[in-house]
């Protein structure tokens, strides 16, 4: 029998269940590997004795016959959700010791469904940047080429390295412009981001709440759908989850994609692309058709502003959502002679630079005399380029591209470093989705010549993940991709 | 009114913007209490703390009460609106925005018609009124060196009522907010109590030369917490700006405080120093839609409002404008009444009401539902006048009576034996022993002083110790002095 951290959460339940090892064994094989993996930084606070706990708890119910659907499966959690009793900071240096005494609304669905927490999985400060580098706790190693010091992607890029490092069953991860895709491709592992209103975002500190989405990260498109399967659903906390029965989204896997149309957007293939991302698409358009797919060109013409809306949004919602980190309440408070100096210094001291360009560009685009300009244009191409998308699903039923123009690139790359644009260029295929609202999945297609992984994008229908997941789970069956272990 | 300046006469032009806090049990965008006088912190949810994460919620009751006071102004209810972020920092506003209405308010242009001194009325047009959350307290005044914070009021529900730039005095801007309270109070929306915060008036004034019909610049005063102090502000601010026009100046659009212990305003902040506020949707809400149907089921359940109720009182009881106005400017007061005069003089129970019982109640510090004295006990006193069991003079003796003991009327009169005596033969036995006994007046009133006349109705009812029914005597009298 293989390593029991390198199964799948599905092989682990089956494991479990089957009473092959128990929860405990698998909780301390998980909590040994991640031990030995700490070079990565992946986990920004590992909770061993909480998962112990947990565990023999769960090797309770499978003794006496009522396993709940994630009985015993070990998790990364974000350190965006908010846990309660554990320390959840953002990884930013503002809330420094925040112990929320709350817990998350998808987080306590997973808990209650049977899952543990290992620990506080690494991300970008605020969820916000492509290679997980604005941590305050430190890059993460991606774990493919780990001795080359690459990015994981970001803002989920502790959760995709540690589901790929093996040392998680599998992580949750949020998205506003591509957080869980982008980092999953750089990773080579599955991870969706579900349709806007999906999942509750009650206790996920806010980045963009017009965009922000909670989603898993995992080692295979079933584990995706085991956890979504868990964490969607309608909750009275959130005003903008939506009111809708959840399926089981592992029913759809193994289905056949016969007559399915497949979009192909024009848009996605700029003179440039990258040659080798560009022939795995063309792959997984080839395995699609195999499978009886039926393949459509479909233009999303307002693709070429969706960057700049984004980042016009995205900053706008944020600087009003960080106005609460304040030094009054909670995290860190830097004094000063009176309240304003107070704010300046604290603010000063606890976001890092990325966040500050944020919040600065977000008051700048909704300040008197630009928000005209700015804001209120960018929501009206928003709309135009949701409006794209309905258009295309007239026509297609989803839609296949590249997750990322680019493999995982070197820590502290200066190209991107240097100008913080061509870090934002990461999140050109992954962003329209989040604008529309739509539901998207990356999995792995294949290793690049040097042997990193790449990942492909199928974009769905609002509230049609299972049309996605039907997509990706032929998808992963064609490519083989074959997993860290 | 006109102020007199030295050169021109000149206009007051004044606007006001009303914050009423919501009547209801929890906080509009979180399940927290919105109980007063709670001990400080009391009432805060993780969401009016501003934790992170944490998402408002509507509170439908909230929306409700404002759809309610909407109508209450007579004003359009808009089937869509909108919440939007008012982002500033601020000790006591947790999330560093307040989540209010900005573009799109839940209501639209409405009216209210005010009751001046002269018998007059005007109608003052509402602008738009929108819902909003409260913020915190900060108090300065506890440590010398640090600021306390009590989030008590943080999220509160509130409801901004904004006027047109309709007052043309600092009177008819005082008879507006009276009769705004007063709506409220009928409504429920609202107890209206400046002093205790849960009403505040922010006060827009210029001034322009009289009949001119221009516009200048305006200041405003924040947060007025009375009507007295309200209408001294807009009074002082005018005549500033007069002063400031005639001496050549010009008026700099700012905000100013009215200071009650000078009786004047101050400057505050200069318009280049004013926030920029930052306005955007709220993310975190989806707009609120209301249906026609649900509109009508709110108006279905309004009760009858002062107005309406003044005209029926007048119409229908036959009370005076002027009457039926006091009696109706509060609810209670108005509900007393109708109670009160079921079955009886209504105009009677009115002059009783206004008269001895608001008296009563004065002198004992009572509110009219502390009452000793019931609706119903005070609509038997006048029936037992009117039906001449006892004398006007003798019920307000049993008025005293029943304001200490909470007794009826009836019983009091019984025990004290105060009935009103008609029995003719007992009153003539009396005429007749006053008569015999004054000879000298009977022959002055002969001799034609019929003045006079007062004088024996006297004698006879003080020797009746008050009881002998005073048109009896009369009626004896004039036949045996004849």
């Amino acid at each position: 029998m293989s390593k029991l951290n390198t199964l799948t959460v599905h092989e682990t339940l089956d494991g479990l269940n089957k009473k092959e090892f128990s929860a405990v064994e698998l909780a301390e094989e998980y909590i040994k590997e991640a031990e030995a993996a700490r070079r990565l930084n992946a986990y920004v606070l590992e909770t061993p004795e909480a998962a112990l706990s947990k565990a023999a708890e769960s090797d309770q119910r499978y003794a006496s016959g009522n396993p709940r659907p994630l009985e015993g499966i070990p998790l990364g959690i974000k350190d965006l959700f908010c846990t309660e009793g554990i320390r959840t900071t953002a990884c930013s240096h503002i809330l420094d010791g925040f112990i929320p005494p709350y817990e998350s609304t998808v987080t306590a669905r997973l808990f209650e469904a049977g899952a543990s927490c290992l620990g506080k999985l690494n991300m970008d400060e605020f969820a916000m940047g492509g290679s997980n580098e604005t941590s305050y706790y430190g890059p993460v190693v991606n774990p493919w080429k780990a001795e080359k010091n690459l990015v994981p992607g970001g803002s989920s890029g502790g959760s995709a390295a540690a589901v790929a490092a093996n040392i998680c069953a599998a992580a949750t991860g949020t998205d506003t412009g591509g957080s869980i895709r982008q980092p999953a491709a750089f990773c080579g592992v599955s991870g969706i981001k579900p349709t806007y209103g999906r999942c509750s975002r009650y206790g996920i500190m806010a980045f963009a709440s017009s965009l922000d989405q909670a989603g898993p990260i995992a080692k295979d498109v079933r584990d995706c759908a085991l956890l979504l399967n868990v964490m969607a659903g309608y909750d009275a906390k959130d005003s903008t989850s939506v009111k809708m029965d959840v399926p089981d989204f592992t029913k759809v896997l193994g289905q056949s994609v016969k007559g399915l149309k497949v979009g192909v957007p024009a848009e996605y293939r700029p003179a440039g692309l990258n040659a080798e991302i560009a022939a795995y698409w063309d792959k997984g358009i080839e395995m699609l058709k195999n499978a009886g797919a039926e393949i459509v060109d479909i233009s999303l013409p307002h693709t070429k502003y969706a960057l700049a809306v984004y980042y016009i949004i995205a900053p706008a919602e944020a600087s009003s959502n960080l106005a609460r980190y304040d030094g009054l309440r909670y995290g860190l408070r830097v004094p000063g002679e009176h309240l304003d100096d107070m704010y300046v210094n604290t603010r000063t001291a606890g976001f890092g630079t990325e966040v500050k360009r944020r919040v600065m560009i977000g008051t700048y685009v909704l300040s008197a005399g630009y928000y005209d300009a700015y804001y209120l244009k960018a929501q009206k191409v928003r709309r135009l380029i949701r409006d794209d998308f309905m258009r295309a699903f007239e026509r297609c039923d989803v839609i296949l591209t590249p997750t990322a123009p680019s493999a995982a690139f070197a820590v502290g790359d200066k190209s991107m470093t240097d100008d913080p644009i061509n870090m934002w260029l990461n999140d050109v295929f992954t962003v329209s989705v989040n604008l529309a609202g739509l539901p998207a999945m990356s999995l792995p297609i294949g290793l690049s010549g040097d042997g990193l992984p790449l990942g492909l994008q199928v974009i769905g229908r609002a509230f049609d993940e299972e049309t996605v997941f039907k997509t990706a789970a032929v998808i992963e069956k064609e490519a083989k991709f074959e997993r860290l272990k | 009114m006109l102020i007199e300046g030295k050169e021109n006469k000149w206009e007051i032009v004044c606007g006001l913007e009303i914050h009423c806090q919501i009547i209801s049990k929890s906080k509009i965008f979180s399940g927290a209490s919105t109980e007063f006088g709670a001990d400080a912190n009391q009432n805060v949810s993780l969401v009016d703390a501003g934790m992170p994460g944490m998402l408002p919620v509507l509170n439908r009751y909230c929306v409700h009460q404002a759809v309610k006071t909407g109508l209450g102004l007579r004003a359009q209810i808009n089937n869509y609106s909108e919440f939007s972020r008012k982002n500033y920092f601020y000790a006591d506003m947790p999330t560093g925005y307040q989540i209010t209405q900005f573009e799109y308010p839940i209501v639209g242009e409405g009216v209210v018609t005010i009751d001046l001194e002269d018998g007059s009325t005007k109608d003052i047009r509402i602008e738009r009124m929108h819902i909003e959350q409260d913020a915190g307290k900060s108090i300065h005044d506890i440590d010398p060196h640090k600021t306390f914070i009590d989030l008590n009021r943080a999220g509160v529900g509130l409801m901004e009522i904004v006027t047109k730039p309709d007052f043309g005095s600092p009177e008819e801007a005082g008879a507006f907010l009276k009769k705004l309270r007063s709506i409220l109070r009928y409504l429920g929306t609202c107890d209206g109590n400046m002093d205790e915060g849960s009403m505040r008036c922010d006060v827009n004034v210029s001034v322009r030369p009289a009949g001119s019909g221009e516009l200048r610049t305006r200041c405003e005063m924040k947060n007025v917490n009375s009507v007295k102090f309200v209408m001294q502000a807009i009074e002082v601010e005018a005549r500033r700006h007069v002063e400031v026009y005639e001496n050549g100046g010009t008026v700099e659009q700012e905000t100013r405080r009215f200071d009650p212990v000078t009786g004047l305003t101050q400057s505050m902040r200069k318009k280049e120093f004013a926030h920029d506020y930052r306005y955007f949707p709220e993310p975190d809400l989806p707009p609120l839609v209301l249906t026609d149907a649900y509109i009508r089921q709110v108006a279905d359940e309004l009760p009858e409002l002062p107005d309406a109720k003044k005209a029926r009182f007048v119409e229908e009881l036959g009370l005076t404008k002027y009457d039926a106005t006091v009696i109706c400017e509060n609810k209670e007061v108005a509900d007393f009444f109708e109670k009160a005069a079921a079955g009886h003089d209504a105009k009677k129970v009115a002059n009783w009401l206004m008269g001895d019982f608001f008296a009563m109640l004065k002198r004992k510090n009572l509110t009219i539902e502390q009452s000793p004295v019931s609706a119903e006990n005070l609509g038997r006193l006048v029936e037992l006048i009117e039906t001449n069991v006892i004398s006007g003079k003798i019920a307000k003796d049993v008025f005293e009576m029943m304001s200490e003991s909470g007794e009826a009327p009836e019983k009091i009169v019984e025990e004290k034996g105060l009935k009103q005596v008609t029995d003719t033969g007992a009153i003539e036995a009396i005429v007749d022993q006053v008569i015999a006994g004054n000879p000298d007046k009977v022959n002055a009133y002969k001799g034609g002083k019929t003045g006079l006349m007062g004088w024996f109705v006297g004698q006879v009812i003080k020797e009746s110790r008050g009881k002998a029914n005073p048109q009896v005597v009369n009626q004896l009298l004039a036949a045996k002095l004849a």
